[in-house]
């Protein structure tokens, strides 16, 4: 029993990483990872403000959950998750502020990236506090390795290192590994806006073609997965009705 | 009033927000498969825009009175969801067949970092109660511009295009946006 239901639990980790990946099979949460993915460094520290972020809401929504009224649970999540948001803003830019202005404008709007209300919505409102947060574990750090497997391919094709950067002050002004000659210069096409809606793009393809018939991506935007679902389901309906009358 | 132009321009061209910002992603993959959805999707995200701006901006002054500006995510979300609630119930009230055609957008628009986006980003750049105004509307044309190009592109790649079986789906979507702000690239510097 006691097996079982360890397993259970580790499932509810792994779940996230790949199987649910929120990024590459949810297609949740594109915005923020194209903007902070054009290095590794910051892609890491955009991954880890969000992981605890939708770690500690998890956490508070699920505790919170019975008291919620069912009418009003989606502006009472934003509420908890901006709480959340505000305080990781204040740390990053009380202690690491270098990473607080590399994040910029993406940093406040954690509070509206799909992952953490979807996961909210989906399974801290229906689970218990442990597994919340194991799922919240999971997602997170899903959502983190798509964000480190991007700013690899986006930093070393666009300006030719891997790893640069003050790492959030602990090693000031490292150059990072150069894996390119000198006489090559980096593509920094990779690194602005085209960059990252293709490498996304392609990143995307490889995961569908090397996992074809064992995971279900999504072929086009279902609904499964976004925090909006209900609300979306009865919107079609609406639309179909008026397209009937 | 050049200024004005001058932003509203450049929103819409130079710093458009899918496609040179990343702002508002989602919308921009999900409901662009086809035409008429773009289309509304595109004017209620401007409409609100709009709105929002004309109520954060003042409320920004009054936090920074406070002291307190800080508290600027939590408030403006909050406002901008109590807002987007709002407008619906008086579109399905008072113009049932605005309502019809824009109001089903209305709930997904809350979690739009669009939305909020902009507000914030025109506190941040300084600008004045009209500046940012002009700005949110740039904004959300240049959003709804976006929006109907990809549209269009898309309603040509589902019918004949033969891609690999891998790309199908989100992947291509990608691929085409990469190229798209590939040309939107085109247009930086124009104003600087």
């Amino acid at each position: 029993m006691a097996e079982a239901n360890k397993k259970s639990k580790m499932s509810i980790l792994t779940n996230g990483l790949i199987k649910e990946n929120p990024v590459l099979v949810l297609v949740i949460g594109t915005c923020p990872t194209l903007a902070t993915s054009t290095a590794v460094e910051t892609g890491l520290g955009m991954g880890l403000a969000a992981t605890a972020v939708l770690v500690c809401s998890n956490i508070v929504i699920s505790a919170l959950h019975t008291l919620i009224p069912d009418k009003v649970r989606i502006p009472c999540f934003i509420t908890v998750i901006a709480g959340f948001v505000t305080i990781v803003q204040m740390l990053l830019q009380a202690f690491v502020p270098s990473l607080y202005s590399a994040l910029g404008l993406y940093l406040p709007l954690i509070v509206v990236n799909c992952i953490i209300l979807g996961r909210a919505e989906m399974f801290a409102s229906k689970n218990n506090i442990v597994d919340s947060a194991l799922d919240g574990i999971g997602m997170g750090l899903g959502f983190t390795l798509t964000l480190l497997i991007m700013g690899t391919i986006r930093e070393i094709l666009g300006t030719g290192t891997w790893l640069a950067g003050d790492w959030f002050g602990l090693a000031p002004g490292f150059k990072g590994i150069a894996l390119q000659s000198r006489f090559i210069p980096g593509m920094s096409i990779m690194t602005q806006v085209p960059g990252g809606f293709f490498v996304y793009g392609c990143v995307m393809a490889a995961v569908h073609y090397f996992t074809k018939d064992k995971s279900k991506i999504r072929n086009s935007f279902g609904c499964d997965g976004c925090a909006m679902e209900e609300v979306c389901t009865d919107a079609d309906k609406a639309a179909e009705k008026g397209a009937v009358a | 009033m050049g200024k004005l132009l001058i932003i509203v321009i450049s929103m819409v061209l130079v710093d458009n927000y899918p496609l040179a910002q990343f702002l508002g992603i989602c919308p921009f993959l999900g409901v662009s498969n086809d035409l008429d959805s773009a289309k509304g999707m595109g004017i209620a995200v401007t409409f609100v825009m709009a709105l929002a701006t004309i109520v954060t901006w003042p409320i920004q002054q009054l936090l920074d009175k406070f002291g307190i500006g800080y508290l600027q995510t939590v408030v403006f979300i909050l406002v901008i969801a109590a807002l987007v609630q709002f407008i619906e119930m008086f579109m399905k009230k008072n113009m049932p067949p605005l309502y019809k055609s824009l109001g089903i957008f209305l709930p997904l628009i809350t979690t739009n970092c669009a939305v909020l986006g902009v507000c914030i980003s025109n506190i941040d750049d300084g600008l004045n109660y009209i500046e940012s105004i002009f700005q949110a509307v740039g904004a959300g044309i240049g959003f709804l511009f976006a929006l109907i190009i990809m549209a269009g592109v898309r309603s040509k790649l589902q019918d004949q295009s033969r891609m690999p079986e891998s790309f199908r789906g989100v992947p291509i979507v990608l691929t085409t946006a990469a190229i798209m702000s590939l040309a939107f690239m085109g247009f930086s510097g124009m104003f600087s």
